[in-house]
């Protein structure tokens, strides 16, 4: 037995030299969405970055929200250094003391000298954080499933009569009420002051609960193509660069209904007590130079922040297909669009997810 | 239970009728263990059975899914099987990493709980332990409690010391809430154990460590061997804790699956779980061997 | 020492009366004893005392402080401190004069330069939906608040000037409160103090409660129901063939939760087996498939099957001790063969059946993986909704108040259970 005990011992111990011999102290743990998208930004800004700097970067996946953000920060455990974030949760977050307030004249400026102030798009800047891309919630379909009359409005995602089957939503109130009132008529430039309402909710509400009963709901960006690709459902909301890159990559049958998108920017993110900070900050301006977020088009359909990189957009990897027209703020994609209201949702996520998981649990 | 040579055609009936309802739950128990196995081994990437499968055409049948365990997370799964490659295969591919993780956090779990609890299950079995029936029931309550709860009062505790995100951490949580098995089964061992032995062992002018090693520790190790056990698959199988109190670093099997199965579901997972099927049947095979080759020293006859 | 206990005899005791025993070094043997007892239970106590230290700080302290939070919340004081303060002496009728005001737009200053004020503001919003926006900007013009302040304020935004809005501060600024506990069981209490039912659409954790009772039950008579044949026909079959048998029962006992729940996924989804083989045997069409996971059927389903082992193992220790002799003498006796199994043998596995049917409920009541997965949406349990609100919603004293009603209810079935069955007959394999 004294062997044995011995020997499982210095098993361990091994195990416990190899379990720490992978990981240092001052690598990077830059947080994304997963997928596609993390594929992307590790292609046009880590890999560079780490070629440029010599650094390693942790790359971790995450589904959004400040909650994980706001439980490393407030048990004072925190292991996040530079996070992806929607604006209304950076906007939370600075407000809730959980990132560092970032001034943007440490930002590079675009290479004809603009400074970056105002080479971003108005709105991509904010107290805490720095975007890097334009994206959008849209729903799409697998073209081989429908015979017939494709949908092509937002009412349609909402008729189960005329499209029977599944649809795929987000776990979440965000994007989803909103589409629920434009399928009831309301007019994109209204949703914001009709949701504020407790009537507006209400209708909103009403409106889900004619789908309720066919909903899969999905939580990371990731599972929507899978979804669609599996058959089990008919549509789906998601992020318009994963069905995108399905479909340009992958060669899926899926087609975009552009008509009632929910268009947002995502921004990066320092942790308060981020354990890698000035390499956070430093790879925070490299990421977000007019290049590197050029590059990052080239990779998934979202639109890059800065003005000066758009006419550095050109193809998508495949070398084909042209990128500007599958970006969320190509015109002929903003007929009918709603920019999420950051202010909206910073002040009413709680209770609206309140009464959002509520209502799922009924 | 043979029938009885009076039964009735009735009786009969129902004595048939009765091993089909048994046979059926027992398939219930035991048809989605094997399933995984077959499915595992599919060419294509769903979760179910191909037509080819089923005519056992060999194209539909491929390790795909097995080569993905080892190639999920590499930097150059393509590069030729050198050195530089098993350096990459061990460092970086996501599930050979959450596999040392497992064993690293599991046995060193077990090796706490299996020395805390055996000597705590000691002192537990002796007649003069002051309050046993309320420290058994605090020792116990790991089992009983649920993860959730234990997860979530970890989460602030052990943060609030440093010990979030850590090795150690993992560790202490699995070691706390495999203790319990430990008890149990070593508890088991003693309660047939012949107190006199002990006496023997003194009268013939044994001290209380050669009594231990000697007399006591090869009656009650087939207990702790199967007690570490279990603490060990506890420790595992274990995914709420790790959720709460671990991060990328202190990954673990289960953890891995977790977050494949809410989000990106491929026959990986399938391949992971028929490796771990079979890992379940060696752990099986152990404990019943030590628990017959215990009833055979203790002198219980084979039930 | 045993020894020595056991000539104790009363008989002994006599005679020490006139000449006291002594050990061979002079004490009274009656002392000896006492050392000896009391160095034996010392012996006892430090074979299990590192354990039992080890157990409480790993274990239960951790709980307890989580525990703590269910009823103590301390961020509007901490951050708002000469507000908590001034609130004190307010009477609550009308609008608070000046002083709380004053202080207010003080603290305002201070939480603006920490950048704290997003904490009270989701504090408060739990109890006034919709005021966070007043606390963020009003932090942020805070600096340019002059006396008298009660104006200022108002003047940004009306809000300060709804007398509700202050009663919940004043709420909020007491660190101990019932709050959670109420919005536990759906309760409120309103701007005045009375408890109250929330709104229709918020009131859900009665229902959870209620549900996970419910399904726990369903799943533990299923249990019941397949696990009594199983463990009887194991018992009563040959050694032979019932230990071969019985690695049917203990293999899923060994297998990982979350192999035994990815396998009832790729069984029960709709592009799943069962689904695929009902079709194919024409019995459903291809677009009617049914839906049996992600939803109350899916929790059912698999948790029966991840704890039947639990229901067939105490089941089959207690009918292996019962002789069939009993059984055989009912019928010679003119039983028919249900009144002797119903009469008979029945009565005598009621141990094994509590054991089982207590055992199941347990774990049942607090599981959380399973539904997880295969739950969809209203086979969610309590155990969910703890983890929604410790990850999702952030609303960590609202996770502690359901964690103390769960855990309530375990330690309520954990003391029938070792009142009923003992916890140390519990066995395993």
């Amino acid at each position: 037995m004294k062997t044995v005990l011995k020997s499982t011992v210095m098993a361990a111990a091994a195990f416990g030299l190899f379990a720490g011999a992978s990981a240092s102290a001052d690598d990077l743990t830059v947080v994304s969405w997963g997928g596609a998208y993390t594929k992307s930004q590790v292609e046009a800004y880590q890999k560079p970055w780490m070629a440029k700097t010599g650094h390693n970067i942790r790359s971790e996946d995450y589904n959004g929200g400040i909650a994980e953000i706001k439980a490393q920060v407030e048990a004072g455990n925190v292991t996040w250094d530079i996070v992806d974030v929607e604006l209304s949760d950076a906007v939370r977050a600075c407000d809730e003391g959980l990132v560092i307030p970032i001034d943007p004249a440490e930002l590079p400026a675009a290479p004809d000298g603009t400074p970056a102030v105002d080479d971003f798009i108005p709105g991509t800047l904010s107290e805490c954080a720095v975007a890097t891309i334009v994206w959008s919630t849209i729903y799409s379909y697998d073209a081989s499933k429908i015979e017939g009359d494709k949908p092509t409005t937002i009412g349609d995602f909402f008729d189960t009569e005329k499209f029977p089957g599944k649809r795929g939503m987000r776990k979440s109130p965000k994007a989803n009420l909103e589409f629920a009132l434009l399928a009831d008529g309301v007019p994109a430039g209204d949703i914001y002051e009709i949701l504020a309402s407790p009537e507006g909710v209400e209708r909103a509400f009403k409106k889900l609960d004619t789908i309720k009963d066919s909903v899969v709901w999905w939580e990371a960006g990731a599972q929507p193509p899978q979804l669609l690709a599996d058959g089990e459902v008919l549509m789906t909301t998601a992020y318009n660069g994963r069905i995108f890159n399905a479909a340009a990559g992958e060669d899926k049958p899926f087609e975009i209904v552009w008509d009632g998108q929910v268009w947002d920017i995502d921004l990066w993110v320092i942790l308060e007590g981020a354990p890698n900070k000035d390499l956070a900050m430093d790879f925070l301006k490299f990421s977000t130079s007019t290049q590197a977020l050029a590059d990052q088009a080239k990779w998934i359909s979202y639109g890059p922040a800065r003005k000066s990189s758009a006419p550095l957009v050109g193809l998508y990897q495949d070398g084909k297909t042209e990128m500007g027209p599958q970006m969320p703020t190509a015109p002929a994609n903003m007929k009918n669009a709603v920019q999420n209201n950051f202010e909206f949702w910073a002040d009413h996520q709680d209770e609206l997810n309140e009464r959002f998981n509520a209502w799922l649990a009924g | 239970m043979s029938l009885p040579s009076y039964a009735g055609p009735l009786e009969k009936t129902w004595y048939y009728a009765f091993r089909v309802i048994c046979g059926l739950i027992l398939i219930f128990l035991i048809v989605p263990i094997i399933i995984v196995v077959p499915l595992s081994f599919n060419a294509e990437p769903y979760f179910t059975f191909t037509p080819g499968m089923l005519s056992f055409d060999p194209e539909a049948y491929s390790l795909r899914w097995y080569e993905d365990i080892l190639r999920n997370g590499m930097a150059a799964p393509d590069a030729p099987h050198s050195w530089a490659w098993f350096t990459d295969l061990w460092n970086n591919a996501q599930w050979i990493r959450a596999m040392r993780n497992s064993f690293f956090i599991g046995i060193s779990a077990t090796i706490i709980a299996t020395i805390l609890g055996t000597l705590a299950a000691l002192g537990l079995s002796r007649r003069e332990m002051p309050y046993r029936a309320l420290i058994t029931s605090i020792l116990i309550s790991p089992m009983i409690v649920p993860v959730i709860i234990t997860a979530t009062g970890m989460f602030f505790f052990y943060a609030s010391v440093g010990l979030a995100s850590t090795y150690l951490g993992v560790i202490l949580a699995h070691a706390a809430l495999g203790i319990p098995f430990v008890i149990i089964t070593v508890t088991a061992t003693l309660t047939g154990f012949d107190q006199s032995l002990i006496r023997a062992a003194n009268n013939l002018g044994a001290d209380q460590t050669t009594t231990f090693f000697k007399v006591i520790m090869p009656l009650i190790l087939p207990g702790m061997i199967s007690g570490a056990l279990f603490a060990f698959v506890t420790s595992f199988d274990e995914v709420v804790v790790v959720l709460f109190l671990a991060d990328i670093e202190q990954r673990t099997i289960p953890r891995q699956m977790w977050s494949g199965i809410r989000e990106q579901i491929s026959p990986t997972i399938l391949a992971v779980a028929t490796i771990l099927v079979i890992i379940s049947i060696g752990l099986l095979t152990t404990v019943e061997l030590l628990r017959r080759r215990s009833e055979r020293l203790r002198g219980v006859t084979p039930s | 020492m045993a020894t020595v206990s056991d000539h104790m005899t009363p008989g002994i005791g006599q005679v020490a009366v006139d000449a006291p025993l002594t050990a061979a070094d002079g004490t009274p043997l009656r002392k000896k004893l006492a050392q000896a007892n009391r160095r034996a239970r010392l012996r006892a106590t430090l074979l299990v005392a590192p354990l039992l230290l080890f157990v409480l700080i790993t274990f239960i302290v951790p709980i307890g402080q989580m525990l703590v939070r269910s009823f103590h919340e301390p961020t509007f004081s901490e951050v708002l401190p000469r507000t908590t303060e001034a609130l004190k002496q307010w009477d609550g009728a009308d609008l608070p004069d000046e002083a709380v005001f004053a202080a207010f737009a003080d603290d305002l200053k201070d939480a603006k330069e920490n950048r704290t004020i997003g904490q009270v503001a989701t504090r408060v919003n739990y109890a006034y939906a919709g005021s966070r926006s007043a606390f963020t900007s009003a932090a942020r013009k805070s600096t340019g608040f002059e006396a008298p302040y009660k104006e200022a304020l108002i003047a940004a935004d009306d809000v300060w000037g709804e007398r509700d809005l202050w009663a919940v501060m004043k709420r909020a600024s007491k660190s101990y409160t019932p709050e959670f506990y109420l919005a536990a069981v759906d309760r409120t209490t309103d701007v005045d103090g009375n408890i109250v039912m929330v709104d229709d659409f918020r009131q859900i954790y009665v229902k959870i409660l209620l549900r996970t009772l419910y399904l726990a039950g369903v799943i533990t008579g299923l249990c019941l129901l397949l696990g009594y044949p199983v463990a009887f026909l194991l018992a009563s079959l040959p050694t032979r063939t019932s230990n071969l048998l019985m690695i049917l029962v203990l293999l899923p006992f060994w297998t990982s939760l979350l192999v035994r729940t990815t396998a009832w996924i790729a069984l029960l989804q709709s592009q799943g087996i069962i689904n695929d083989v009902l079709v194919a045997m024409w019995l459903i069409d291809d677009d009617s498939r049914l839906q049996m996971i992600y939803n109350q059927t899916g929790t059912i389903i698999a948790m029966t099957h991840i704890l039947l082992p639990f229901s067939i193992l105490p089941l089959f220790s207690v009918m292996k001790t019962i002789p069939p002799t009993y059984m055989r003498a009912a019928r010679s006796l003119g039983a028919t063969p249900w009144t002797a199994f119903w009469k008979i043998y029945v009565p005598q596995t009621v141990p094994g059946i509590a054991a089982g049917v207590l055992l199941v409920f347990i774990l049942a009541v607090g599981y959380y993986i399973t539904p997880a997965l295969v739950g969809g949406q209203d086979g969610q349990l309590i155990s969910n909704f703890i983890a929604l609100h410790m990850q999702k919603t952030l609303n960590w004293s609202m996770a502690a108040a359901l964690g103390g009603i769960l855990l309530a209810t375990i330690m309520v079935l954990y003391w029938l259970f070792n009142k009923i069955v003992g916890i140390d007959r519990l066995k395993l394999g």
